[in-house]
């Protein structure tokens, strides 16, 4: 089962024009895949590129070079989401995302299979709905019949395995604290149970508390339900605690894939090893039992 | 050494259709001009509404219920709206917690921070503005200021725009700054290089922070003190040092052993069992008795006054009662 994969990116390539005569190489031929079931981290010092693979990935921007293939899984699963006449594209089980046609085909599938947590969640909230209809819409617009009964119940299921209570439910996101509205973001997100989620640097803006609990239900919803994750962060900690391989980013480029283990341990690439060796070392202790002092 | 700013006994609620919701409890702190103190504490403790209650940027449905604000020995609570945009920027400022609210999407990046400038330095020429906002972008890390000054918010990382935001906070050379979660976005290096750049400025203009972060490795970093929140109320304040070798309430230690620092790869980390308390319906006693692994009978019915462990050492939490049993270390 880990070793099907479900994501392919292909030499992707992207690039940005700011200004006029000017070019700005965001991601250059980068090449990764993610297994079925699999936490695939993402790091990279701020600029190298990180959020433009995660935008190219959920067609949010349409990348100048390369192939991203998203392998849908077998095809009981996936009759539900086609009509009759896509049957023929059924027997298609890869989708190259990058290709216009094919990915306006397969645009609800695709929707409902792939979730991004943004780096920017809170933006990413309508300020004028209420938390209760901003995780029910994506569920609603997509015919997801609600596990738990309603949607409101399973907003609040949601809201809950991401540590809110259900009083939230009737407020709006300009009446919650940072932290909370991207706990929203992550509920919204989870909610749809989708193959594969890219989270981009999701837990930065919690407390250590909430961030080890967002961990913990990210390692849970892989094993329980196979969720395959792209991991964007910078906080190597966290990488390390949470995924199976790690790709380092640098300046556009992908310098180094490897197992998290073996990455951490013994870094190849110049930039890897600087970003090893600047993992914070707990140079502060909990007392022990026993401890005299 | 005198009190920059002294908070007393400050408490915030919101009105809401499901009720009044306590913000902010009882909050008191002082700082003096060149320190920098830490607030850290889980999500939804308060933090912000404390930062913009101090700056009066709080929305209509906010109300200061008590206390006082005191700068430099004035009492600003009862200022207008006119008394307090002569204040802003110039005397405190704020690096505001979400980047991309606080920037304007179609106006060009350079643009925006010579604006700041241009509103607290009056009387300098259109190119000074724009070489002032230049070198604030460079002090705060962003790489050839010059190029990405033409730049547009969007076409900025997420760390190159949590680092513009704060080059406007800093543009009307502040004696406090109010810095919202300003390096959640940023790597280890860059997140290394401001901390750096804050410690410079503070001892170069004698600037005062109050660093709110959840990352209690950047608060060993940068802070002086440390003031640990918990439900809208600072349940223990103290040196770094205090805090990291010697806390004493059980949230704090409880923040210390979730660290992923602690546990085995692909483990499970320790979290404090439990949620915060909704800021609409508080418990009677003490807010984090239910969470408590050594709660006692008292943390139900009132809530712990601040302890005093020593002269800069304080803490809220029944445990430190003569009358509590002795408990294994480090519950002490
Ligand atoms: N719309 C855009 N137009 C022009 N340049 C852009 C655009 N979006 C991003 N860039 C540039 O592309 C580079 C990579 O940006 P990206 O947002 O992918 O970085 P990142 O790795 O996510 O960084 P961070 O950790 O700071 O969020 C940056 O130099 C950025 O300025
Ligand atoms: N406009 C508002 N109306 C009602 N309640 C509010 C409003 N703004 C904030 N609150 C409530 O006040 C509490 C404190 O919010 P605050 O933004 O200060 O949290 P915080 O400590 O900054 O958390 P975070 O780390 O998540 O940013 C939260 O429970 C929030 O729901
Ligand atoms: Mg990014
Ligand atoms: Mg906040």
């Amino acid at each position: 089962m880990k070793d099907e994969i479900l994501l392919d990116v292909q030499k992707l390539s992207h690039k940005f024009f700011p200004a006029r005569k000017m070019e700005v190489k965001a991601v250059d031929e980068v090449s990764f895949q993610i297994r079925r079931g699999e936490i695939f981290g993402l790091v990279g010092e701020s600029g190298s590129g990180k959020s433009t693979i995660a935008h190219c990935i959920m067609n949010i921007y349409q990348p100048s070079g390369g192939k991203i293939i998203f392998y849908t899984g077998n095809c009981q699963e996936r009759r539900g989401f086609f009509n009759k006449k896509d049957m023929a594209v059924q027997e298609a089980n890869s989708i190259d995302v990058c290709d216009p046609k094919e990915f306006r085909r397969h645009r609800r599938m695709l929707l409902a299979k792939r979730q991004i947590i943004f780096q920017d969640s809170s933006s990413s909230l309508n300020p004028r709905k209420k938390i209760r209809e901003i995780i029910a819409e994506p569920m609603k617009i997509q015919h997801i019949a609600p596990v738990r009964g309603s949607l409101c119940a399973e907003a609040e299921y949601w809201l809950n395995q991401a540590g809110l209570d259900g009083s939230v439910l009737e407020q709006y996101p300009s009446e919650l604290s940072g932290g909370q509205r991207q706990r929203v973001a992550i509920a919204r997100a989870l909610a749809m149970k989708p193959e594969l989620l890219v989270a981009d640097e999701p837990i930065a803006s919690l407390d250590v508390s909430v961030q080890a609990q967002i961990m913990n239900l990210f390692l849970q919803l892989q094993k329980e339900h196979g969720f395959s994750f792209l991991f964007i962060a910078h906080d190597l900690l966290a990488v390390k605690f949470l995924c199976d391989r790690v790709g380092v980013l640098w300046r556009g480029k992908l310098v180094e894939t490897a197992p998290s283990k073996e990455l951490f341990e013994n870094p190849c690439h110049p930039y890897t090893k600087t970003l090893a060796a600047s993992i914070p070392v707990p140079h502060f202790r909990l007392r022990q039992e026993g401890d005299v002092w | 050494m005198s009190e920059l700013l002294e908070v007393k006994d400050l408490s915030v609620s919101f009105d809401t259709p499901q009720g009044e919701a306590q913000a902010v409890r009882d909050v008191s702190f002082s700082l003096k001009s060149g320190e920098v103190l830490a607030v850290v504490g889980e999500s939804g403790c308060g933090k912000s509404v404390l930062c913009k209650t101090v700056m009066k940027l709080l929305p209509p449905s906010a109300k200061i219920k008590s206390g006082s604000i005191l700068v430099n020995g004035t009492d600003i609570i009862g200022y207008q709206e006119r008394d307090m945009c002569k204040l802003r920027g110039k005397l405190f400022s704020m690096v505001f917690q979400d980047p991309m609210a606080s920037l304007n999407p179609s106006i060009p990046v350079g643009k925006q921070v010579a604006e700041a400038v241009k509103i607290h330095q009056k009387g300098l020429s259109k190119k000074e503005i724009y070489k002032r906002a230049e070198e604030l972008m460079r002090l705060t890390g962003i790489a050839c200021p010059e190029e990405h000054m033409k730049w547009y918010p969007h076409q900025f990382s997420g760390g190159m725009r949590q680092r513009t935001v704060m080059a406007i906070a800093l543009a009307g050379n502040p004696k406090i700054v109010f810095a919202d979660e300003p390096t959640t976005a940023l790597d280890v290096a860059v997140q290394a290089q401001i901390l750096d750049m804050f410690k410079k400025l503070q001892k170069k203009l004698g600037m005062a922070v109050v660093f709110v972060t959840h990352d209690l490795g950047v608060a060993a970093r940068i802070a002086d003190r440390i003031a640990v929140m918990y439900a809208g109320k600072i349940v223990e304040t103290g040196t770094a040092e205090e805090i990291f070798y010697d806390a004493r309430h059980p949230y704090t230690l409880g923040l210390l052993r979730s660290l992923p620092m602690y546990a085995e790869p692909k483990g499970e980390l320790y979290t404090i069992p439990g949620m915060p308390p909704s800021p609409l319906s508080l418990p009677k006693g003490d807010a984090f008795a239910c969470r408590n692994e050594y709660a006692l009978k008292i943390d139900y019915e009132e809530e712990p006054p601040m302890f005093c462990i020593s002269d800069t050492h304080y803490a809220a939490t029944w445990l430190l009662d003569k009358r509590a049993p002795k408990l294994p270390a480090p519950y002490r």
